[in-house]
This record gives structure tokens, sequence and C-alpha cells, in this order.
């Protein structure tokens, strides 16, 4: 009986030292504990996930890009100064299009998109320094200059809808309103790297930032 | 005519049942151990077809998530960014470097990079990344520190269990809204703002769904 209880023992850390602990990094795909031969068509049903792999469409994706020439329903952009940047005589827009109200909570967040898409670049102040120039962005302009001080607004949005030379599109990140915020942060970059003392009017920053 | 079994024999099943019971003991214990996501999951860090390093990208270049998972704040689903996103930098930076070689003929042709999916919730069970993340759930929460990651590996069990005992008391477990994205930041618990954190439950509604038709829909 000793010995069966030894060989026991035996046996099991031996099968320990295979499995190993809990956590190990390891690289095959993770075994499962109800195999889809088991149980089929729960784990992997058949209907398609985002950024799936499909077998039936000929380039293997799952996602589909609509149709050259279509619409979906409620998806047509027929502002051309809400989508293009470009007012009635085709030229870019200066301002901001109507329906956007330009507020406090759309200039917030406006930066708090330009931190997360633009300040790797641009950076945070909008004078082009951005951590990437340390690594070879050389290119990334400041915005602070009077071109694009006095640069239209629509032109600014079709830079960032289809980008401009070394700097690509951030359509795909950026939704159309999105986009019309950042450049309204932008704006504000701008303005305040213009301030002078005098154009700080409440009293408690005055105090703060040691205004006389 | 001699014995044909010794007296010890007597004992014989008494000891196979208590040896039964031993061996019973020990498979539920190995069971428990070794077939839940815990021993299946955590750890899985598949070789990916371009050795990214979110540790170099998130702390030495100090990118957000949301600038290459654009759609986790907005979508159930979170992506995993297209080769442009890397081309917004790396046409510039280390154009040429043979390790991004699958990321610059992804952009060229049009074709996927073909990624090796970590995490993956079986197709009947439901998630949703946009509304944990903007009702104060971080990505540590569930990813763990993939910040200081140089391969992407699978930290948390992500099992059925997992995601109860947080809905079950989700208080200990909120961060502050600002500090979602940061996964060096504490939650409000550990930051001794349990009270915060009860009022921004009560405040804001937060009911994390505990039946069974709000995950198996
Ligand atoms: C990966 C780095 C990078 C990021 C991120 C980036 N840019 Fe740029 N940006 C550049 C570079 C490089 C240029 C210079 C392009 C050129 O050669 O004219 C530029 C130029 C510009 C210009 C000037 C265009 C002109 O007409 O001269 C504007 C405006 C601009 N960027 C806005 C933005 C905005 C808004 C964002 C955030 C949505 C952003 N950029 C994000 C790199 C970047
Ligand atoms: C420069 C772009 C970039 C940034 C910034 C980034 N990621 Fe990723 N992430 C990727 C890529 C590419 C993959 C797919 C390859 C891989 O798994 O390593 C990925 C994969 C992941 C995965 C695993 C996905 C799966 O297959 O299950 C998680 C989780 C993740 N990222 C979380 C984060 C978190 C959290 C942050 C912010 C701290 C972050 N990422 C920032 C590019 C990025
Ligand atoms: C904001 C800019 C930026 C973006 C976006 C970006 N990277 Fe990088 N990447 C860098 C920088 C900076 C380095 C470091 C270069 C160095 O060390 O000189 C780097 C280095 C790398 C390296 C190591 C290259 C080498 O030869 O050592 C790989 C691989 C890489 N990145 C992959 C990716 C992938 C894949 C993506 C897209 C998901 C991506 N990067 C997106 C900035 C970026
Ligand atoms: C409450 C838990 C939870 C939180 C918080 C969370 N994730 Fe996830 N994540 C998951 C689960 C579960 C999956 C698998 C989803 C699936 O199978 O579709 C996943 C998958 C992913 C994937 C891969 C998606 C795919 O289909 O390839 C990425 C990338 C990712 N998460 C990034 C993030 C980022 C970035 C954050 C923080 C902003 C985050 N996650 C926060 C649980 C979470
Ligand atoms: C760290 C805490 C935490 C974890 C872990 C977690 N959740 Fe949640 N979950 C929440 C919170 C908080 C909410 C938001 C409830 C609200 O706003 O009412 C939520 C909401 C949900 C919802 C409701 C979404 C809707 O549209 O109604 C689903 C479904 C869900 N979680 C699934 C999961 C699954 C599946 C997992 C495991 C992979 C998981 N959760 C893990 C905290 C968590
Ligand atoms: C918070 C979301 C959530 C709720 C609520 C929930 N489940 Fe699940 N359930 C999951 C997830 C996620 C999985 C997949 C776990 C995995 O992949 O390991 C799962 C898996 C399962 C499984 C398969 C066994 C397994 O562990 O893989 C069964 C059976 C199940 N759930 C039944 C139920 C029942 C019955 C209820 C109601 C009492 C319920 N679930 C409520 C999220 C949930």
């Amino acid at each position: 009986m000793r010995n069966v209880y030894l060989i026991t023992l035996f046996v099991c850390v031996a099968l320990a030292s295979i499995f190993g602990l809990r956590g190990t990094t390891f690289t095959r795909p993770p075994m499962d504990v109800f195999p889809e031969w088991a149980f089929p068509g729960m784990k992997y049903q058949p209907k398609l996930r985002p950024q799936g792999a499909s077998t039936f469409f000929a380039d293997g994706r799952a996602d589909r890009v609509p149709p050259a020439h279509t619409v979906a329903r409620g998806m047509l952009r027929d502002d051309d100064q809400l989508y293009l940047g470009k007012d009635d005589a085709g030229g870019w827009v200066k301002g901001f299009p109507a329906k956007l109200s330009v507020d406090r909570a759309f200039i917030e967040h406006g930066r708090e998109r330009y931190t997360i898409y633009c300040a790797p670049c641009h950076s945070e102040l909008g004078d082009g320094n951005g951590i990437t120039k340390r690594y070879g962005m050389g290119a990334t302009p400041t915005y602070h200059d009077d071109r694009l001080r006095n640069m239209a607004e629509g032109e600014i949005y079709n830079t960032i809808t289809n980008g401009k030379n070394t700097m690509l599109s951030y359509a795909d990140k950026l939704a159309p309103d999105e986009r019309w915020a950042v450049i309204a942060y932008m704006r504000a970059l701008q303005r305040a790297h213009q301030g002078k003392p005098a154009d700080v009017s409440d009293p408690a920053a005055r105090q703060t930032l040691g205004i006389q | 005519m001699s014995k044909l079994f010794p007296k010890s024999a007597n004992k014989l099943p008494l000891q196979i049942l208590i040896y039964l019971g031993v061996l019973a003991g020990i498979a539920t214990a190995g069971a428990t151990y070794y077939l839940t996501p815990k021993y299946t999951r955590v750890g899985y860090a598949p070789v990916q077809p371009v050795p990214f390093s979110h540790a170099q990208h998130v702390q030495e270049v100090g990118l957000d998530c949301r600038y290459c998972h654009s759609s986790v704040d907005k979508s159930g689903h979170s992506n995993v960014p297209t080769a442009q996103t890397c081309m917004n930098c790396h046409n510039v930076i280390k154009p040429t470097s043979p390790l991004l070689a699958p990321v610059r003929e992804s952009f060229e042709k049009n074709t996927p990079v073909p990624w090796v999916w970590v995490h993956r919730t079986p197709d009947f069970a439901y998630f949703n990344h946009a509304i944990h993340v903007n009702r104060g759930v971080s990505c540590v929460e569930c990813h763990g520190k993939v910040n200081e990651m140089d391969t992407v590996a699978h930290t948390q069990p992500l099992s059925m269990a997992f995601c109860i005992e947080c809905h079950r008391n989700p208080e200990m477990r909120l961060r502050d809204p600002k500090d979602i994205f940061n996964l060096d930041s504490k939650n409000l618990a550990d930051q001794g703002r349990a009270e915060d954190a009860r009022k921004y439950i009560h405040d804001w509604k937060v009911m994390p769904p505990q039946s069974c038709s709000g995950c198996h829909r």
C-alpha cells in the first residue's frame, strides 16, 4: 500500500511539473475546457465579429466597405460646410459651420481629442515640438505663425480629413464634428500664445499668475 | 489446503476505498487548479507578426491608448489599429525597419496585418467596451499593465466569475474618469476615496447587470 501512495505522489509531482503553475507565459493557443467538438456552435457561432475573418468574402474580411456611389440611410453628407469645409462658392470656410455651437464644452472636447491625436507631433502647446520630433518627424510645423493663424478653418479641416504631405489623414479617428472641435482648440492655443497679462480678466486667475 | 489470501487482505477493501477517496481529492484539486481560465488563459502571449511593444509606444513615446484603439470609448468593440495608424509615424520614423515590413505591405496593398487575437469572449457572451470605459472601469482591470508589456499577455482570467465579481461590487474597482487611460493610476478605493466611488455609483446610476440576460443576450 505504501508503494501505491508513493507511486501516486510521483505521478502527481510529474504531472504538476509538466503542467506548471498558473500564470506562466506561453505562446500556443489556450486549451479549451469545453472543446468545440463536444459543444459545437456555442463558442464559435456562424456570425461575423468586428475586424474578424470571413471565409465567405474574397478578401477574407468580415468588415465590409460600402459599395462605391452608395450612401447608407441617414448617412448622407450633403452639408459641404460641415463635411468638406467648403462654402457655397467652393472656397474654404472661414469660421465654423452654422450647425455647430462653439462653446466651452465644445472646446474642452477639442482639447481632449487634440491631446490624444495631435499632441504626439504638434505638442501640447502647438509649437510643433512634440515627442516624435526627437525621433525624426522634423517637418511638423508650429501653429504660431501668421500663415496658420490666418488660414481658413475649412483648409485646416481639409488637412485633418485628407492629410497633407507627410501628415496622413485623421478622418478614421475623428468624426467631422470632432475635427471642428479640434480646430476650435487649435484657435484657442494660437490665441493663448499671443496672450498678454492685460488679457486676463478673472481676478482670482490674475492672483495665481502673479499679475498686478 | 493453504490459505489463498493472507490475513491482511481483510483490510484491503477499506484501504482501496480510502485510496479512491484520496484519488478523487487529488483529481478535484487538479481540475480546480488546471481546468479554469486562471490556468488555461492567463499568461497567453502569442507571437505577433510585428514585434510591437506597448511599453515602447505608451511609456517612451507617451501615446494614449485611444490613439490606436480609437473606438474603445465609442463602440462595443475595441479596434486593433489600421496599418495607416502605424504609418502616421512610421512613414518617417524608421521607414525601412525590417520589423515593420508587414505593416508597410498592408498599407500599400490594403491587406490586413495578421495580428493574433489575445483576448476573446465566446460568441454566446456579450461584452461592450464603451460602457465600461465611460463608466469608470480602466483597461488595467481587465487587461493588466499593458503599458509595461513588450508582448501583450492575457493577465486576467476574463471568466464569468471574474466579470460577476466586479458587477456585484463595482465600488472597489472604479476609477476617476480622468484616470481611465492612465494604467499606473490607482482606483478610487485604493486612493482612500471609497466614499466618492459610492457617490459616483449613486449619482450616475451605475448598475452593472447581474442577471443572465445582461450578458447572455
Ligand atoms: C504623426 C505626426 C502628426 C500628427 C499626429 C499630427 N500631425 Fe499635423 N502635421 C504633421 C506634419 C509632419 C506636418 C507637415 C506637413 C507638411 O509637410 O506640409 C503637419 C502639418 C499640419 C498642419 C499644417 C498644414 C499646412 O497647410 O501647412 C496642420 C493645420 C496640422 N498638421 C494639424 C494637425 C491636427 C489638427 C492634428 C490632430 C488631429 C495633427 N495635425 C496631427 C504631423 C502630424
Ligand atoms: C501605437 C499604437 C498602440 C497604442 C498607443 C496602444 N496599443 Fe494596444 N495594441 C496595438 C496593436 C498594434 C495591437 C495588436 C498586436 C498585439 O497584440 O501586440 C494591440 C493590442 C492590444 C491588446 C490585445 C488585443 C487582443 O488581441 O486581445 C490590448 C488589451 C491592448 N492593446 C491594450 C492597450 C492599452 C490598454 C493601451 C494604452 C495603455 C494601448 N493598448 C495602447 C497598438 C497600440
Ligand atoms: C506617434 C508615433 C508612432 C506611432 C503611431 C507608431 N509608432 Fe512605432 N515607433 C515610434 C517610435 C518613436 C519608435 C522608436 C524609434 C527609435 O527607437 O528610434 C517606434 C518603434 C517601433 C518599432 C521598433 C522598430 C525598430 O526597428 O526598432 C516597431 C516594430 C514599431 N514601432 C511598430 C509600430 C506599429 C506596429 C505601430 C502601429 C500600431 C506603430 N509602431 C505606431 C513611434 C510610433
Ligand atoms: C471590463 C473589462 C475590460 C475593460 C475595462 C477593457 N477591456 Fe478590452 N477586452 C475585454 C474583453 C472581455 C475582450 C474580448 C472581447 C471580444 O472577444 O470581443 C477585450 C478585447 C480587447 C481588444 C481586442 C479586440 C479584438 O477584438 O481584437 C483590445 C484592443 C482591447 N480590448 C483594448 C482595450 C483598451 C485599450 C481598454 C481601455 C481603454 C480596454 N480594452 C478595457 C475586456 C475589457
Ligand atoms: C472592474 C469592474 C467590471 C468588470 C471586471 C466587468 N464589468 Fe461589466 N460593467 C461594469 C460597470 C461599472 C458597468 C456599467 C453599469 C452601468 O453603467 O449601469 C458594466 C456594464 C456591463 C454590461 C451592460 C452593458 C449594457 O449595454 O447594458 C455588460 C453586458 C457587461 N458589463 C459585461 C461584462 C462582461 C462580459 C465582463 C467580463 C469579461 C465584465 N462586464 C467585466 C463593471 C465591470
Ligand atoms: C457579467 C456578465 C455575465 C452574467 C451576468 C452571466 N454570465 Fe454566464 N458567462 C459570461 C461570460 C463572459 C462567459 C464566458 C466565460 C469564459 O469564456 O470562460 C460566460 C459563460 C457561461 C457559461 C458557459 C460555461 C463557462 O464558464 O464557460 C454558462 C453555462 C453561463 N455563462 C451561464 C450563465 C447563467 C445561468 C447566468 C445567470 C445566472 C449567467 N451566465 C450570467 C458572462 C456572464
